[in-house]
């Protein structure tokens, strides 16, 4: 192996600006690829990973900031500009076509000529010469998850790439399949190739890399040689260990909610060695998890995704079934989903519509399979007062309303029924602060009222501000993070899953 | 909005229709003339000739209406008319001796039960495969239409076993006719279905249902606690009852018997109707009338102005492909919306 050389950087991303609507998702990110480094790229979800990523293939234009390769400034406006450029890039989900053979994804990925014969030999030869042996003519779709990465590395690769951004490219893999990966590249950079490796699992940061850049909330908040690091520090610098940085937000009421919400109730949630399989339907996402959630208590589920948290909570909303074990949940039940916009409500429909979407049996304007429009258009108008919703009517097309609006719809529709349990996933993401404060309050204010809540969150600080009790979820185990818990020892829980 | 939207693809489609006619080198004027007469030129021509065209249409394009508001895609209409037209030929051979709302009513069940149980083998493709809709109802009618062409010269021949198609079906089948015209009860029948679709969509937890599924079967699911599959086949079989049924009205209302090319495709046009109405039950009347007197004034048009029949149907492709763009113009800025949300994960 080559020893890296930092002082050659191949990649450079300077000051690099990004904003997405009302979230800001870089903020003067810098980062440095040298050559023949294997340079890990760290964060929570949102941090801005990928985004970071993509602007160095040319996925998103960025406001501000240059990108620097060879030490040549360059505008970077395509893929296809960025794959000329030598960069090649694996994305979190595959991004190939199931229908087409290999070699064709291939050639469609590098821009080859789709001569059958020369290039079942051409993608071949590639797949052996990086490593990756893989069956020219069989379709894409037929891969399996190991072979269908093993794809997008070739596929990566097959227009001479001497840059490889990895996008979590083992969240997927078996771990003799991880093994092997790390393996082509060693032999990618031992050949003086470079490549960025996004990852939520420190171990493999620590085992595969050569240099550490760590990003929290769209800043780079730690750069420097793996030597020396452990999961612990790079744990601390993920999740940082300062106070919550909202602490302006939060309101003197919410404080005396919190206060008043948290004492404990009578069981509204038991879970006994319950298992849940994935949304997918295949694998199991919730492994024997027990669990007692109380009435006036808010309990905070934290976790990477992918660990179970969405299925566990879905279980409770009742919108999962469970493969065995008990689950006993007092109704009824509020559930507000992660997406807005495809799950919580349907922007093609109107918000009275949408209102009579979340019906539950028993509701006013239902009446033996009949639906009083006029009565639900009243409750509509009334819910929209009383949260606050600036809409222009109960007639009004959900699509119309902004992002925060149309959580707080979901919000009201779900919090109506004066429900004995909620379930909110992201309840705030994408929001500004002033919408999350009011989702925030109104959450302690259920659990003031005896609700049990449970709320997933992947922005730690607010499992931590909304939450009396703290669990992890790990590899679908549910792990208690103890009294008081610290931001640190929750983030080493979320990624080490250790007890 | 919506409506000028469809009169907007309406005119477009008959001033392309007087465009092509006119660089075809024929009288656009004399023709389109010869349209309006032979469609609502007089009161014959207006019930005899364009609402009885009508009827199926309308019937057909709120079937249509139901699957694609449902999520399902029936382009199997025609089949499924076929199916209902064979089982309505069927029963009204064997009911001489009942009397005639009787046999009216098991003539039209049959056929129903038919365009249904037609329907039905998508259906179960689909749940049980996830084979999609759009190709297995397609391919269909053509089976169907094999299926008229073998029973009209077997099974159902006419006593004779000379002419490929039926002996007329028993008068207690007949439907009434206003007096002096052709035009049948099949129409009230009509009316009657759309007004009874429009109630399922507007004012029933059922169809409120299915609006739902049509528009976003995730969020149904989800938030609405709605099995979305059960739900778009019950459209389906529902779509399917109602072609089934068009097929049975126009064999016991119009043909009184059985033979090919009973349809001039009104299996298809009916999708341009409730396109055309924007999947509105009381709409799907007007637009059925409306397609209804474009199929009756083509005949008009080419008795009299030697212009073939079949150059209506460039109004019917550019009704539908102009509110298709239409739809999707206006679903861009959403679909914009989509794509930047979800490039916001990192």
């Amino acid at each position: 192996m080559t020893a890296p050389d930092p002082a050659a950087p191949v990649l450079e991303l300077r000051q690099i600006q990004k904003r997405f609507g009302s979230v800001q998702a870089l903020c003067g990110a810098d980062f440095t690829l040298g050559q023949g480094e294997v340079h890990a790229l760290l964060g929570e979800n949102g941090a801005g990973k990928t985004t970071l990523m993509h602007v160095a293939y040319g996925l998103v234009r960025p406001d501000a900031g240059a990108v620097v390769l060879a030490g040549v400034s360059r505008a970077v406006g395509s893929p296809r500009i960025a794959r000329r450029l030598g960069i090649g890039m694996v994305h979190q989900h595959f991004t190939s076509i199931p229908a087409l053979s290999v070699a064709e994804n291939v050639a469609l990925a590098a821009g080859w000529p789709v001569t059958p014969e020369p290039l079942r030999r051409r993608v071949q030869a590639l797949a052996e010469r990086v490593g990756l042996p893989l069956d020219p003519d069989l379709l894409a779709g037929r891969l399996g998850v190991g072979l269908k990465q093993r794809l997008e590395i070739v596929k990566a690769l097959a227009a001479d790439a001497r840059i490889l951004l990895l996008d979590e490219p083992t969240a997927v893999l078996a771990p003799g399949e991880v093994d092997e990966l790390l393996r082509v590249i060693r032999t990618f950079t031992a050949s003086g190739g470079s490549v960025v490796l996004i990852t939520h699992k420190l171990d493999e940061a620590l085992a595969a890399a050569d240099r550490v850049t760590v990003l929290r909330q769209g800043r780079v908040v730690h750069t420097g040689p793996v030597a020396g690091q452990t999961t612990a520090s790079l744990a601390q610098a993920m999740i940082g260990d300062a106070e919550p940085r909202t602490a302006a937000e939060i309101t003197e009421a919410k404080t005396t909610l919190r206060e008043s919400a948290g004492m404990t109730g009578p069981a509204l949630v038991r879970l006994d060695a319950l298992e849940v399989p994935r949304e997918s339907g295949f694998g199991i996402a919730v492994r024997h998890a027990s669990l007692v959630v109380h009435g006036g208590e808010i309990l905070g589920v934290a976790g990477v995704e992918g660990n179970g948290q969405r299925e566990l909570l879905r279980a409770v909303a009742g919108r999962l079934l469970p493969i065995r074990g008990k689950l006993e949940v007092v109704g009824p039940v509020a559930f507000i989903p992660e997406d807005r916009t495809t799950e919580g409500l349907i922007p093609e429909l109107t918000l009275v519509e949408n209102v009579v979407l979340g019906s539950r049996p028993g509701d006013p304007w239902l009446r033996r399979g009949r639906i009083d429009w006029g009565l639900a258009r009243q409750r509509t108008a009334a819910l929209l007062r009383d949260f606050a919703v600036a809409a222009p009517g109960p007639q009004a097309r959900a699509s119309t309303l902004s992002g925060g609006n149309q959580q707080k719809l979901v919000a009201a529709r779900e919090l109506a029924c004066a429900p004995r349990v909620i379930v909110a996933e992201n309840p705030t993401r994408g929001l500004d602060i002033r919408a999350a404060a009011e989702i925030h309050a109104r959450l302690l204010g259920a659990a003031a009222a005896g609700a049990a809540v449970l709320v997933h969150s992947s922005d730690l600080d607010e499992v931590l501000r909304l939450a009396h009790r703290v669990v992890v979820m790990a590899r679908g185990v549910v792990l208690p993070a103890g009294p008081s818990p610290t931001r640190a020892r929750i983030g080493e829980l979320m990624v080490t899953g250790a007890r | 909005m919506r409506a000028s939207g469809s009169a907007a693809a309406l005119g477009l489609g008959l001033l392309a229709l007087a465009l092509s006619l006119h660089l075809a080198g024929y009288d656009a004027m004399t023709a389109l003339g010869s349209l309006w007469q032979g469609a609502f030129g007089s009161w014959y021509a207006l019930t005899s000739a364009t609402l009885v065209r009508a009827v199926p249409l309308i019937i057909i394009g709120l079937g249509i209406a139901l699957a694609f508001r449902g999520g399902a895609l029936n382009i199997g209409a025609e089949g499924q008319f076929y199916a209902g037209a064979i089982a309505a030929t069927w029963v009204g051979l064997h009911v001489a001796a009942r009397p005639a709302p009787v046999a009216i009513a098991a003539v039209w069940v049959a056929a129903a039960l038919a365009g249904m149980a037609w329907v039905a083998v998508p259906v179960l493709l689909k749940l049980r495969f996830g084979v999609l809709e759009v190709i297995s109802t397609l391919l269909l009618n053509f089976v169907a239409e094999a299926l008229v062409s073998l029973v009209v010269q077997g099974p159902l021949q006419e006593r004779q076993h000379i002419y490929p198609q039926s002996d007329p079906i028993a008068e207690a089948a007949r439907l009434p006719v206003l007096p002096g015209s052709r035009l049948h009860a099949g129409f009230a029948l009509a009316l009657v279905a759309a007004v009874v679709v429009w109630y399922l969509f507007a004012r029933t937890h059922w169809g409120f249902k299915l609006r739902a599924v049509g528009a976003g079967a995730r969020a149904a699911e989800i938030t609405g606690r709605i099995d979305a599959r059960r739900i778009t086949a019950v459209a389906l079989l529902g779509s399917g009852a109602l072609a089934g049924l068009a097929g049975g009205v126009e064999v016991s209302g119009v043909s009184y018997a059985l033979f090919q090319n009973l349809s001039p495709g009104y299996g298809f046009t009916a999708i341009a109707v409730a396109l055309l109405a924007r999947l509105h039950p009381l709409g799907v009347v007007a637009t059925g009338i409306l397609f209804g007197a474009l199929e009756a004034g083509a005949g008009a048009m080419q008795r009299d102005a030697g212009v073939p029949a079949v150059a209506v149907y460039v109004v019917e492709a550019v009704v539908i492909l102009v509110v298709l763009l239409v739809d999707a113009g206006r679903r861009r800025p959403h679909a914009g919306r989509k794509a930047h949300a979800m490039r916001l994960p990192a």
